[in-house]
């Protein structure tokens, strides 16, 4: 356990020292932070407290891409070999590399709550627990989505385009910038297999209608699973070697993490639960402040 | 004989396509310094990164302090030290971070700051890796490699790709370790660093130890014939020049011809003589004392160089 922290240490100092991630892990997610809170929602209380899922959602997603980007060029630049050298275990690598996470988006995710309390003056935050639990588990599994990620890819290329694709799934697919409900029905339904969309709407459903966490056990238990399993699985397909070559079913093994999300999405598709409550979220908000308004028409 | 450190029996690896170590055997005994001298790919980075625990050996038995590295990786890893080929850390990591962190893995450990002192790397101690220049990457990566007190230092190609002057700053370095009777495994396909730093010397090519003993040994092999190089304006033929006086084998090499006498004054009138004779001329002429690169001629045909 000392090892681990040791480690996550060390890779916090080391990220904060690298300007591209100060831009994805604090730039970015505050750029979004205005973005919505004054562009889409005008600075509208009700508006920034409904937008504040998706922008809090945001901040968390990212981890994955920091995630992968540093795991990959560590795995080709020969610093992991170097790792290997010492008595240290997959599983500590990767531990640590969660761990340092939490550090690194938490102090973001504070800071967008603290401006949101003070620029726009959001007082009803909702379920702080609903919130916290979701964020947590949001930095953790989508940390272990860019260790699934990095245990697929060998290049820092190929990891790029994996990234983006992901990135923009989640971004359009799951509601964090267009709303669910203005979407094509065929869409929505795609979105209820994807990860991003219950974090979204766990967020947001903690933070707007107050819901507790046993209201949302169904959600929290997928984001677990899917966090442990990806968790478990990067860990089995860990590769120290630039050179090491993947095996033949490891991308097979990546695609299984998915699975909570697959039963989660016909389980929603069938009682349309989240749907509803995005449509209802959507209905309830002045229309005029309806993220982003040219699509809203 | 005491019990060897470092036992190798058999060693097989092969990659996709190479088999790139065929049945390497040998044993180094606790204080010694053992050197896998070879051209590259000749498979002793192979060898000693089976002997690290990591790469997966497809054939043989190999054991590091009585510890099987696949078996006991971790046990293995906690008393070896290792320096690697390409050696690399996060370019925003400081030295002295770099080093504490290392030694944060290990239960028993050398004081860090002590280690930097003795490498010369206490004024860059608050450096960036990337900042570091080649020499004192690898007196970094040396004094990491000591962090865990190793009683077995694996040093692959210690100074490849260094300039002479740093070069000899690593020998100095190795020269102190030894003193201190620390057994190393170093890979080299530089034959004075073979000749200077080892106590033995096993030679590999194309995966299979093709001559093994003291450097001293393996230079008896060709004790009693100067080597004499000489390079000529045209070419001659190597059957002429085998027949001249006083010489016993010639053989052309990279341009040069190679000639080995065992009386070498004769030798010398001879082939000046038989050139006259030929109408030809001499360009250089280098009379050399055996060295282990005599011995790898010898044994392939080829000179071990990068």
């Amino acid at each position: 356990m000392k090892t681990i922290l040791t480690l996550a240490a060390m890779r916090i100092r080391i990220t904060l020292r690298n300007k591209a991630f100060l831009f994805f892990s604090l730039i970015m997610p505050m750029v979004f932070f205005f973005l919505y809170g004054s562009v889409f929602a005008k600075g509208n209380v009700q508006a920034v407290t409904f937008l504040m899922g998706p922008v809090l959602s945001l901040t968390v997603m990212g981890t994955f891409w920091g995630l992968s980007m540093q795991l990959v060029t560590w795995r080709e630049q020969g610093i992991l070999r170097r790792f290997r050298l010492a008595p240290l275990s997959p599983a500590t690598m990767i531990a640590s590399s969660v761990i340092a996470n939490y550090a690194l988006i938490l102090p973001t995710v504070f800071l967008q709550l603290f401006l949101a309390r003070y620029i726009y003056h959001v007082t009803a935050f909702g379920n702080w627990i609903t919130l916290f639990v979701f964020v947590i588990l949001g930095i953790t599994s989508f940390g272990a989505l860019g260790l699934i990620v990095a245990s697929v890819t060998n290049t820092m290329q190929e990891t790029q385009i994996i990234n983006q694709l992901l990135w923009f799934s989640f971004l359009f697919l799951s509601g964090a910038t267009v709303p669910l409900s203005v979407l094509p029905v065929v869409v929505q339904r795609i979105g209820l297999f994807l990860p991003a969309t219950y974090l979204v709407s766990g967020i947001q459903r903690g933070m707007v209608y107050n819901q507790g966490v046993w209201s949302l056990t169904v959600e929290i238990i997928s984001l677990l699973a899917w966090g442990a399993l990806a968790f478990f699985i990067s860990s089995m397909l860990f590769r120290w070697e630039p050179e090491a070559k993947l095996p033949r079913n490891a991308k097979l093994w990546a695609v299984a993490t998915i699975l909570p999300f697959i039963l989660l999405g016909i389980w929603e598709n069938h009682n349309g639960k989240v749907l509803a409550t995005a449509a209802s979220m959507l209905a309830d908000k002045p229309t005029e402040n309806a993220p982003p308004p040219d699509r809203t028409k | 004989m005491p019990e060897p450190i470092l036992l190798v029996e058999n060693l097989e690896k092969r990659y996709a396509d190479v088999h790139a170590v065929r049945g390497v055997s040998f044993s180094v005994n606790e204080g010694e310094v053992f050197g896998l001298l070879g051209p590259n790919g000749a498979g002793k980075t192979s060898t000693i990164e089976v002997l690290e625990g990591l790469r997966v050996p497809d054939g043989g038995r190999v054991s590091v302090c009585g510890l099987d590295p696949q078996k006991k990786p971790n046990e293995l890893k906690a008393v070896i030290g290792a320096t690697l080929q390409a050696t690399s850390l996060p370019d925003k990591m400081r030295v002295a971070e770099a080093i504490r962190l290392f030694a944060g893995f290990y239960k028993k450990t050398r004081n860090p700051d002590e280690l930097l002192r003795r490498f010369g790397l206490e004024e860059k101690r608050g450096s960036f890796y990337n900042q570091l220049s080649g020499g004192q990457k690898q007196r970094l990566a040396l004094s990491m490699a000591l962090v865990n007190d190793p009683r077995v230092l694996f040093l692959d190609e210690p100074t490849a790709g260094l300039d002479p002057q740093v070069r000899r700053e690593i020998y100095t370095i190795i020269e102190e370790l030894k003193a201190e009777k620390k057994t190393i495994v170093l890979t080299t396909h530089y034959i004075e660093e073979a000749e200077k730093l080892c106590d033995r010397v096993a030679i590999i090519d194309h995966g299979k130890v093709i001559a093994a003993g003291t450097p001293r040994e393996l230079k008896r092999r060709s004790a009693n014939t100067t080597r004499i190089e000489v390079r000529l304006s045209k070419p001659a033929s190597n059957g002429t020049l085998k027949n001249l006086d006083g010489v016993e084998d010639a053989r052309e090499l990279d341009g040069a011809y190679v000639l080995h006498c065992q009386r070498t004054a004769p030798a010398i009138v001879a082939l000046v003589k038989h050139l006259e004779a030929e109408n030809n001329e001499l360009v250089s002429l280098e009379i050399a004392t055996p060295s282990l690169e005599d011995v790898f001629i010898e044994l392939t045909g080829r000179r071990l160089r990068d």
